[in-house]
């Protein structure tokens, strides 16, 4: 009798602390980090330009491709792409990792509130009615 | 009676269970969130720090 209080006061604790931190650290979400960090310095332009802004779904849209400087306009869809595409598949990566593939777009709701956090002044960022703002 | 505790204590932890995993831990994935994206944008570190202060062309 004891002893089964004692397994049932372990698996209490083990459910409790399985909410502590989310597991993060697979090889395929250290490869995507990876790929949107060497492209983050080309987006850094483009979003202090106000060309591209953080939607409120944790994606990257193109705001206004008139800011985009002719010769780059070609590209800057392809590279807003790549970049969703990355963003895509670390929201339901980490989902997975977690075993829980129905968090995806909660994981991604809450990706966009910390990228909307820390994006430098003169970004825009849309808000929760989908308007957009200058930080 | 043990039946009645064993029935009990094990319909205690199920129920734990399916209410701890469907609520969306969201203090651990913003956590998270915040974790992968500052690495995401943390700046090259071969910038040495003078560079800031000495006028320069470049954006940061």
């Amino acid at each position: 009798m004891k002893r089964l209080m004692a397994m049932v006061c372990v698996l209490f604790s083990v459910l409790a602390q399985a909410q502590g931190n989310l597991e993060i650290n697979t090889p395929t979400v250290s490869a995507l980090k990876n790929s949107m960090q060497a492209r983050f310095g080309q987006l850094e332009v483009y979003f202090a330009s106000g060309a591209i802004g953080l939607s409120r779904d944790g994606m990257v849209q193109v705001r206004d491709a008139s800011l985009v400087p002719l010769a780059q306009r070609g590209a800057i869809n392809s590279l807003v792409g790549a970049e969703n595409a990355d963003r895509g598949n670390l929201y339901r990566e980490i989902a997975k990792a977690n075993n829980h593939p129905e968090w995806e777009s909660e994981i991604a709701r809450t990706f966009a509130g910390r990228w909307a956090d820390k994006a430098r002044p003169g970004w825009w960022v849309q808000d929760g009615r989908g308007a957009w703002v200058k930080k | 009676m043990k039946k009645v505790l064993v029935l009990g204590g094990s319909a205690l932890a199920l129920a734990a269970c399916v209410t701890i995993n469907i609520y969306f831990p969201a203090a651990a994935a913003e956590k998270a969130a915040d974790r992968i994206i500052d690495e995401i944008m943390q700046q090259r570190t071969d910038k040495p720090a003078v560079k800031a202060v000495t006028p320069q062309g470049e954006t940061k």
